[in-house]
């Protein structure tokens, strides 16, 4: 079970409990994480759940695809090197104590 | 109208009530009540399928594709025993991988990014046709809002040819009721079916599709061949059948609510921002799509019943979007409610591939009436329209004040 660190825009932490084999943004909306919003809800169509991930993190993360690369231009917030849509990043025990930032939006 | 003569599974609630019936449609909440708290997993006993009316079990089967499929049709009907009453659907009506591939199509077609250019033009027409309303001050917001706004910028934006549009909506209505049972709505409309299918099946050939629309995109991908130019009319054709009639009753419900919520209103008016909400719980609220089946590939657990293979399970997706166990005040329409997770759009890798589009004309028509209204009554009577599936109004007479 990995276990994954939110940091809001205020520099509030929320660490929550992720099941094996779910996405950030999976683990994000089913434990009330505001700042994911998530309207395609994992399909990625629409860049609502973007992320900005802890350098020390970002190579450890899976190549992102042509769509998610497409989405992350017509997101709401600035995009930046560590830009990344959290749907797209899947948990397992390599990722236990991944750490995200959150947007101030994502509409 | 043929009742099933197969008997309940042992240790699973039988109940009597028929959901596409006429009393249901008129008065679902009370019996999608009785659904949810009957169990985990219902079976009904009319058409000899199971029920899902919570939303962890709803969620559950929406999101195991491979145990609860959709090849073998997303209405009563089952594929595998039954020729199918239209030529199948290569995306709604199809699992992985074969999904997956055209799914990524349609996903890259309507996705955030080609949203972008269309919502100056949608919000222009929004703001008009309020403007015209207001003018008016009493119609019926139906006809002349609700089918009126997306019929407006939906055709286009796909690329349609002007003539023949008519046939859209009676096609939407058609697919919609062919999901349900065998009963007199869905036979009729099979019955009447012939002139709307040669329109649609004519408008989803590339010749017919203007340059730079929807359609035209899809044809596009075939040519990069990502799917044979066989298959692009077949994509055309899922967006001419769930692409309207949807949206229609989404700003429908989203009307119907506002009218009958005024201090959601009176907010929606002091922040025109939270219209993309506003209309995100009206989907959760009023659940335009109201179900949608699988079929199991295999035996599984589900909600402490072992469901054998080869089951129809009807999904309540309404049921869901109200269940207490998930929502606080589910009965309540709060557009300041965070609606993340409701099923009104389906959810998993069917979720509705067009939620962009609808979203989009949901959200600036409710930022029209947002800017420009002061007031929203119900006038008249309120008439329900029925469908197997879609739940929305034939009438709702309104009168509107300008702000």
């Amino acid at each position: 079970m990995p276990s994954i660190t939110f940091i809001h825009p205020d520099s509030r932490r929320q660490q929550i409990e992720a099941g094996d084999g779910e996405s950030a943004m999976q683990a994000a909306t089913r434990n009330d994480v505001s700042g994911i919003l998530a309207e395609c809800g994992g399909n990625a169509m629409c860049a609502t759940c973007h992320v900005y991930v802890d350098e020390d993190w970002l190579s450890r993360l899976p190549p992102m695809g042509d769509d998610e690369d497409a989405l992350l231009d017509g997101a709401a917030a600035e995009r930046r090197a560590n830009s990344r849509l959290s749907c797209q990043i899947k948990l397992d025990a390599d990722l236990d104590g991944l750490v995200l930032n959150l947007p101030d939006r994502q509409l | 109208m043929s009742a099933t003569e197969k008997a309940a599974p042992a240790g699973v609630p039988s109940l009597d009530v028929d959901p596409f019936s006429t009393e249901f449609f008129e008065d679902p909440h009370a019996i999608h009540d009785v659904l949810r708290e009957a169990g985990p997993v219902v079976w009904l006993d009319k058409w000899g399928v199971y029920g899902v009316a919570r939303y962890a079990e709803v969620h559950a089967v929406l999101n195991d594709p491979l145990t609860f499929c959709s090849s073998r049709g997303v209405g009563l009907s089952d594929f595998a025993k039954e020729k199918p009453w239209r030529p199948q659907s290569i995306i709604l009506e199809a699992d992985p991988p074969a999904h997956t591939r055209t799914r990524a199509v349609l996903n890259q077609v309507l996705s955030a990014t080609a949203m972008k250019p269309l919502r100056g033009h949608f919000t222009a027409l929004a703001e008009a046709k309020v403007d015209e309303l207001l003018s008016r001050g009493s119609f019926d917001a139906i006809t002349e809002l609700a089918e009126a706004y997306p019929l407006s910028v939906f055709p286009d934006a796909l690329g349609l040819k002007q003539e023949g549009r008519e046939h859209l909506l009676p096609y939407a209505s058609l697919v919609f009721n062919a999901f349900g049972p065998p009963n007199q709505l869905r036979q009729e409309a099979i019955e009447r079916s012939a002139p709307h299918q040669a329109y649609v099946a004519e408008q989803c050939q590339r010749e017919n599709l203007a340059p730079g629309g929807f359609g035209a995109c899809i044809h596009a991908r075939a040519d990069a061949g990502d799917i044979t130019h066989e298959e692009a009319p077949l994509l055309v054709r899922s967006l001419l059948s769930a692409g309207l009639d949807t949206t229609v009753y989404g700003i429908g419900a989203a009307v119907y609510s506002l009218a009958r919520f005024p201090e959601q209103l009176a907010k929606l008016r002091s922040d025109p921002t939270l219209a993309r909400n506003a209309f995100e719980e009206a989907i959760r609220f009023e659940s335009p799509v109201q179900t949608f089946f699988r079929t199991t590939t295999r035996e599984v657990e589900l909600g402490g019943h072992t469901i054998g293979e080869d089951e129809k399970i009807l999904m309540f997706l309404g049921a869901a979007n109200r269940d207490p166990r998930r929502w606080e005040n589910p009965d309540r329409y709060d557009i300041t409610r965070r609606t993340s997770g409701h099923v009104g759009f389906g959810s998993g890798i069917h979720m509705c591939v067009g939620q962009l589009v609808a979203r989009l004309e949901g959200e600036v028509m409710l930022a029209a009436i947002a800017r420009k209204v002061g007031s929203i009554e119900i006038t008249g009577p309120v008439k329900r329209r029925y469908n197997n599936t879609l739940r929305g109004l034939e009438s709702l007479p309104i009168t509107i004040s300008p702000a």
